[in-house]
């Protein structure tokens, strides 16, 4: 490929040292480096073997926004010669992800939670003391000297913005807000030097805490285990086997272990299911998988042993195993507090999947905006390969496998499995068409083996206990506990496990109720891309099967409580905007759906802000006209994200009777 | 290189007339990207709708393309685009599907004011302020003049990204330009929004020959309809051959009023596939450089 670079544009040192930090040192003036006179006159690097590390694309990009702050013309020139990848096409795929800045700006940019469960927990009232502070939203009015301009500084002196930002996923603690912190020192040479990030999250987010934050000083987190109020003795947990509740299984270790101690979590039965795989061997962890009658906890509900199974017997090779850890859905926080509290369980699970499906390697994909599930994660990994618990003799049987982390960078479609392999692959996060589906086809064309983080630590207790004994939790269509990301007017917001079967009033109760005085009025069931359920349908079995039956989905696992205090208005017309700020933009249906689907919301808002509530005459035209983008969506769209994108706005509409459209 | 043939089993599928818009341009040299969604046909069995352009036909597919569902779609999606892309140059089929679904784009009220220049190529992706209600969005925007061979006036672009695979791996291989920004605010452009003199491009014109909406433009074409001259009916095409090289590409000479204003190679032919070089392309001006007092 003839690269064809941006003229008059070169790399400052800081630069170039952020981009090797990523990618090592240059190997020749073919890429960037130090061209040597008679060596590179006479052999051409670069090549086919150059083009195959496309896939450091992003760990680029993130080494480079992390450090300098943001993507200048002559940085971007130094990756794609790096990495021989056309600017053009690195240009398309850093515009893709809301964490990338292709504009110089301020070193700390605070990312102010403005989705649903931080809207009614004050997130709009922070917004308008950030406004005093430092101007408006996206204002640079106070920026300080970039890093990238002065070459040397950052936090207190490199000035600040803010921005608002989707859904943080600290819903249990809202409001929330993300420090994006450029500067620093260059991270270790290697491709996971994008590992290492100054970012940090704050909830629940005081103002004084976030001023504070802005220059450098950190507040301190969340108190521990208070994302799990069943493992606290105490208000909610209690002695749990007096209580005669169900023994907690995915969150036994979160809050009793020491999540950066890998003997911590040996001494808390740790690596026991590793051991008890390796004696199974490959085809028996299967067998155990598939008599559990595990279901994928991601959204699509897929049976799980059936996916090892067409992987492990896909005759190419390699096979990938990948673990979609790109929580984004609003609302959903299960997987962070997994990954945050119990990382070494996250990366023995991915083992024994690596093993049991035959995978090479395999790869946690990252949400952005997670930088502590982050760090811990590649602390696990980085404990388990140096005692052999990942590597080239796993436990001294043979088995080789490694597990490589990609940080997204702020793209809620990055969830999506296909798109979620174009970002690993260094392209943009855009859905593939299926068929082919990526047990056939996946990450690098290759047979891949995709779960969810929930997924995957489910498995360790079945390869423990046997397929059966785990089937035989929860019900006959449903085997197992499920995860509950429960937010919004309730008095204890957190994760709840409870095993499948157990009613939506069940879990909200579990959570303390609506407050005192206040009364129901309805749950976001399923997240942003799930749908409104009403009161009287709160005895629900929270079941695959059982959601389905009244119309809605279980999703990701999301229960959204709100009381009569909530504008419910206010959060549908920001699910669809949320929809619109995500869709990829590929298709037609999604890409223009959205915006008039946001479009026609807002007009029947505004009429019926008119009517003072009562019904408007013209809006059964205008719920006519949602109705019909919506089906459009659901049935044109290339992925989920189109395909759901009406879910909840239909079910406000229909099941709530918002936006004057009437019961 | 790919078999244009091999993907596009489910042609069989297509109801008469209502070919998708691609097919009918003969544009067949490139891989289907299917995410204009016009051409979507019901499949049993599948839970959402599936592109005719690219989804394969396996034995006993059973394929409904004309039902109800099938029909809202392809009237929703041309009522997408053409409330929000200038479809004035997408030609005479576009129009009659129109009709043919009842396409009513005025329904989604009327057309926002056009983006300031330069406003969409700086879009950030991700979170933004509610749009003004009552006008629909749309991308509206400056007809970009950077160069003298062509236009790009990405008003009348549909986001197909045929220009951007014909840039591509799929003929030029030269990658001048991408899909950059996201959802709504999702373009064509060159790095940084450059203007294409300081871009890859080589100026082949193979991303004018596969535009199907003429949001790419030869400049000639472009300049004639501005002043109001551009009048098809009063356009000869003549096959020659192209002087320049050895390959031997058949050149479609386009000329009005005595004058060449574009040039095209045909689609299907086995030597170019459609597709030119800038000799060929934009090579012709010595053709028409008479001395002054020349006899045309």
């Amino acid at each position: 490929m003839d690269l064809h670079l941006i003229p008059g544009a070169a790399p400052t040192d800081l630069e170039r040292a952020a981009v090797d930090g990523a990618l090592g040192p240059p190997d020749s003036g073919w890429d960037g480096g130090e061209r040597r006179p008679k060596l590179d006159g006479h052999i051409a690097h670069g090549g086919r073997d150059a083009r195959a590390r496309r896939h450091l694309l992003l760990p680029a990009l993130h080494a480079l926004q992390g450090r300098a702050g943001w993507i200048s013309p002559g940085a971007l020139n130094y990756i794609c010669q790096r990495l021989t990848v056309p600017p053009a096409e690195a240009y398309g795929v850093a515009t893709f992800y809301s964490m990338f800045s292709i504009e110089p700006r301020p070193a700390t940019v605070v990312h102010v939670c403005d989705d649903i469960a931080c809207r009614i927990k004050g997130a709009k009232e922070l917004g308008a003391e950030m406004e005093k502070s430092l101007g408006p939203a996206g204002s640079q009015a106070h920026r300080g000297n970039a890093p990238g301009k002065s070459g040397s500084a950052h936090g207190k002196t490199g000035g600040a913005m803010w921005l608002k930002s989707p859904c943080l996923g600290l819903c249990e603690h809202a409001p929330a807000v993300m420090f994006q912190v450029a500067g620093g020192k260059p991270a270790a040479s290697g491709p996971r030097a994008g590992d290492a990030t100054g970012d940090w999250t704050l909830a629940p987010a005081r103002t004084a805490d976030v001023l504070a934050g802005i220059t450098g000083r950190r507040a301190l987190g969340r108190p521990r285990g208070a994302s799990t109020p069943q493992t606290r003795t105490g208000a909610g947990g209690a002695d749990r086997a007096s209580a005669g509740a169900a023994p907690l299984r995915l969150l036994r270790r979160v809050g009793r272990v020491d999540p950066e101690s890998l003997d911590d979590y040996r001494a808390h039965g740790g690596y026991a299911a590793l051991r008890r795989a390796l004696a199974l061997g490959p085809e028996g962890v299967i067998r155990e998988v598939t008599d559990s009658k595990l279901m994928g906890r991601g959204g699509a509900a897929f049976p799980t042993g059936r996916k090892w199974d067409a992987v492990a017997k896909q005759p190419a090779h390699p096979h990938y195993l990948v673990c979609n850890a790109d929580e984004s859905e609003p609302g959903t926080f299960k997987d962070r507090v997994l990954m945050e509290e119990d990382p070494f369980a996250l990366v023995e699970a991915m083992t024994i999947a690596g093993y049991a499906a035959d995978c090479a390697r395999g790869y946690i994909y990252i949400r952005g905006e997670y930088p502590l599930a982050l760090a811990r994660l590649a602390n696990a990994i980085e404990a388990a390969r140096t005692r052999g618990l990942l590597g080239d003799d796993i436990l001294g049987s043979g088995f080789r496998f490694d597990i490589e982390i990609r940080r997204g960078a702020g793209a809620y479609i990055c969830g999506e499995e296909t798109a979620l392999f174009n970002s690993i692959e260094g392209l943009r996060g855009e859905p593939r068409n299926k068929p082919p589906f990526p047990v056939q086809v996946g990450l690098f064309g290759k047979p891949t083996l995709i779960n969810n983080v929930e997924t995957l630590v489910n498995v360790l207790d079945i390869v423990v206990e046997g397929g059966p004994a785990f089937a035989a939790i929860g019900t006959a269509q449903s085997s197992g506990t499920k995860l509950f990301c429960v937010s919004g007017c309730v008095a204890a917001p957190g994760v709840y496990e409870a095993p499948f079967g157990a009613t939506l009033a069940d879990i909200v109760k579990l959570a303390g109720g609506v407050g005192a005085g206040r009364t129901l009025r309805a749950v976001l069931l399923g997240g942003a891309a799930g749908s409104f359920v009403t009161p009287d349908e709160m005895d629900v079995p929270l079941t695959f099967e059982g959601t389905r039956a009244i119309g809605a989905s279980l999703g990701s696992g999301v229960i959204m409580v709100f009381d009569d205090t909530v504008d419910l208005q206010d959060t549908v017309l920001r699910i669809a905007a949320f929809f619109r700020d995500e869709s990829c933009g590929q298709c037609v249906p999604c890409r223009v759906g959205t915006e008039r689907q946001e479009e026609v919301l807002h007009r029947l808002a505004d009429a019926a802000a008119a009517r003072d509530g009562r019904r408007v005459p013209a809006a059964a035209t205008e719920v006519a006209l949602l109705d019909e983008i919506g089906q459009a969506m659901r049935d044109a769209s290339i992925c989920g994200l189109g395909q759901t994108a009406a879910g909840a706005a239909q079910s406000a509409i229909k099941k709530l009777g918002l936006f004057g459209g009437g019961r | 290189m790919s078999d244009p043939q091999a993907t596009s089993g489910a042609r069989a599928s297509e109801p008469a007339g209502t070919q998708p818009a691609c097919r009918a341009r003969g544009v067949v040299a490139l891989t289907p990207v299917n995410v204009c969604r016009v051409c979507v046909v019901e499949v049993e069995g599948s839970r959402v709708l599936v592109p005719a352009c690219s989804r394969k036909v396996e034995p006993k597919m059973v394929v409904k393309t004309d039902s109800e569902r099938v029909r809202l779609s392809r009237k929703m999606v041309l009522e997408f685009l053409a409330s929000s892309v200038d479809l004035s140059c997408a030609g005479a089929q576009v129009k009659g599907w129109m009709e043919r679904y009842r396409a009513r784009p005025e329904r989604y009220g009327p057309p926002k004011a056009p983006a300031a220049a330069g406003e969409r190529d700086a879009a950030h992706p991700g979170h933004h302020e509610p749009s003004h209600p009552g006008a629909a969005s749309t991308v509206a925007q400056l007809v970009k003049l950077d160069n003298d061979l062509y236009v790009r006036d990405y008003s009348k672009c549909i986001l197909c990204y045929k220009c951007v695979e014909a840039c591509g791996t799929d003929a030029q291989n030269t990658f001048a330009i991408a899909v950059a920004g996201r959802g709504f605010d999702a373009r064509i452009s060159t790095e940084f929004a450059n203007p294409l003199p300081d871009s890859a491009c080589v100026y082949c014109g193979n991303c004018i020959g596969v535009c199907p909406t003429g949001a790419l433009m030869f400049k000639s074409e472009f300049d004639l309809r501005r002043a109001g001259r551009w009048n098809e009916r009063k356009q000869t095409v003549t096959d020659t051959i192209c002087p320049y090289c050895g390959v031997g590409c058949t050149l479609q000479l386009h000329v009005q009023d005595n004058r060449i204003v574009k040039v095209t190679s045909p689609l299907d032919h086995s030597v170019t596939s459609g597709h030119l070089c800038i000799k060929g392309r934009f090579g012709w001006q010595f053709v028409q450089n008479r001395p002054e007092g020349c006899k045309e």
